[in-house]
């Protein structure tokens, strides 16, 4: 196992649920209420020293019972490595904490993410919207379960009939 | 939305200030002002509601998604191949590199090594497309700070790279150029030969936009200390790009992830010191020089060589081979409509675009098509920030920290 991943398993033996290395990338998937945790250990850690926020992103699985995936990728520019953060939450407790108290540009991505996926986030400053209207009550567009022609609401436009 | 929804903060009058007796009674209150969704300088669609304090900014919320799309979900419904000419709509004033981002992400994905060939034209063509987003970038930050004379000398230049595009892929804008293992086409001798003129021909006219800034003293009051940003701050929000090195980090994935030919070359990542306009408009410039120092290495390196790797499960075959051969038809058809078998898994991959770090998430549960495709839009990631930075600036202040993102609507929104 990669030697990230032991440090975090060591670190938080309750919280840590397995490691992935493929490809060249790392990826950790903790559980939900360690996700903070882990995170502020990778920012505050002078070992980890993850100052880099690099992306937040949300993947739908739902066959399953844990439904929404939240990945978190975090970068330091000091010790040169790549860290994928992943957790799971179940779709009628879709929330987990937010990383905006440990990077600030955790603020917009998250929000995509609520906006996209509908997954909320536990003591975001300002959860609303912001690539849809924010009246939009149609769901959320990148769930699966959401047809990719939308809706069906094009249809029912008004259009102005042809006089002849 | 309702306005009073976007005031989270109010200043009032401090009433244990000593000085608090003195003041007269005057009522204050902030101002909101609606920038855009229709104004030049928001380069597309955006709108910013800002409050105002006299002409202090207070706070500023950007109201974005005028140019949504759902890129990312139209890319669970296609193939890795039927994406590429999406990618050209993201940032669609540098259509190159973002198919450049998109390949690699899926060369990543699937094992591919891309013949050297490819590579080096890969890199050449990066770079113009650098040049031809810096070029863009300081025509219009110039004409929005009220400098307009150098908007018409850059894109004079810009519209000779374009032209030179053209030639190459039949297009200006929406190149769709770059394929997965390789490239489209191979340059004519002719477009070398307009490569080396073009780069025997632009070195002095660099010269020429920074007489034109440099002595102006607009330019320059309106850009030094304007727009601040520390190190440590721009690093938190994801900055990256020349925002990121103009606060001195010398974060660029060229240097700290080498790929394609950008290992075999030389050149310098220019960093700034104070964070501010000014030292992002001198990183940029700086930029276009070292860009045309990696294409002049470029042009002397490569060789003659296959420009598109041998992989037949995924890559195309080569176009006159499929008008002359029946399998080969087959192949592309099958790879068109059907794609390849990708593994399942994920990966990141990041490029150094001329805005910033412009990466791909791609999660693959097997089969043609990507189950969940994430783009990092630096656009998206800056304007995070736009708050944070304006505060306490000029009103007018505003356009120049937009201009100083290099934003795109498209990329922004997706």
């Amino acid at each position: 196992m990669h030697a990230i991943a032991e440090k975090i398993q060591e670190k938080f033996p309750a919280g840590f649920l397995n490691a992935q290395e493929w490809r060249g990338d790392l990826a950790i998937t903790v559980k939900r209420e360690a996700l903070h945790d882990v995170c502020t250990y990778l920012r505050r850690d002078p070992d980890m020293d993850c100052d880099y926020f690099v992306h937040v992103s949300s993947v739908d699985w739902p066959d399953d019972e844990e439904r929404f995936e939240v990945v978190y990728e975090v970068y330091s520019i000091r010790k040169r490595h790549r860290i994928r953060i992943k957790t799971r939450v179940p779709e009628h407790d879709c929330i987990v904490d937010s990383m905006t108290d440990l990077w600030y540009g955790a603020d917009f991505m998250e929000r995509e993410v609520f906006d996209m996926m509908g997954i909320r986030f536990r003591n975001h400053p300002d959860l609303r919207r912001i690539l849809m209207p924010d009246d939009y009550t149609e769901g959320y567009p990148l769930r699966k379960d959401f047809p990719v022609q939308g809706k069906g609401w094009r249809d029912s436009f008004d259009f102005l009939q042809d006089p002849n | 939305m309702k306005l009073e929804d976007q005031r989270t903060t109010v200043y009032k009058v401090d009433p244990d200030h000593p000085e608090t007796e003195s003041l007269p009674t005057l009522r204050t209150e902030e101002l909101l002002l609606n920038m855009g969704p229709q104004h030049p300088s928001t380069h597309g669609v955006l709108k910013v509601i800002l409050e105002l304090e006299g002409e202090r900014l207070v706070k500023s919320t950007p109201v974005m998604g005028f140019l949504h799309r759902g890129v990312e979900k139209l890319a669970e419904g296609g193939t890795y191949h039927q994406f590429i000419p999406h990618t050209d709509r993201l940032d669609y004033v540098c259509a190159m590199y973002n198919n450049f981002a998109y390949c690699r992400a899926i060369e990543k994905l699937m094992d591919i090594t891309v013949p050297d060939r490819a590579e080096y034209l890969r890199t050449i063509v990066a770079e113009v497309q650098r040049i031809i987003g810096h070029l863009f970038w300081l025509g219009t930050q110039a004409l929005d700070i009220g400098a307009m004379t150098v908007f018409f000398y850059t894109f004079r230049d810009r519209e000779i790279l374009l032209d030179w595009f053209d030639e190459l892929c039949g297009a200006r804008l929406t190149t769709s150029w770059y394929r997965i293992g390789g490239v489209e086409k191979d340059f004519t001798p002719s477009l070398f030969e307009k490569l080396k003129k073009f780069l025997e021909y632009f070195p002095p006219k660099i010269d020429e936009y920074v007489i034109f800034l440099e002595k102006n003293r607009i330019w320059l009051a309106r850009t030094r200390g304007v727009a601040v940003i520390s190190a440590e701050d721009a690093l938190s929000f994801g900055l990256s790009g020349p925002t990121l090195r103009g606060s001195g980090v010398d974060y660029d994935l060229r240097k700290y992830e080498p790929y394609s030919a950008y290992p075999r070359c030389e050149f310098s990542v220019p960093v700034g010191k104070n964070g501010d306009t000014y030292d992002r408009y001198w990183i940029r410039v700086e930029e276009i020089r070292e860009s045309l120092k990696i294409v002049t290495q470029c042009l002397e390196q490569i060789e003659p060589g296959p420009i598109l790797a041998d992989v037949p499960s995924v890559t195309l075959p080569p176009k006159d081979r499929v008008f002359t051969n029946l399998e080969s038809m087959i192949q592309q058809f099958k790879l068109f409509s059907q794609g390849f078998e990708a593994p399942a898994g994920e990966i990141y991959c990041g490029t150094e675009a001329h805005k910033g770090e412009l990466g791909f998430y791609i999660v693959s549960t097997g089969g043609g098509n990507p189950y969940r495709l994430k783009i990092r839009a630096p656009s998206f990631i800056h304007m995070g920030a736009f708050d944070f930075m304006s505060r306490g600036y000029m009103i007018a202040d505003a356009i120049t920290l937009f201009g100083s993102y290099d934003i795109v609507m498209g990329e922004c929104d997706r």
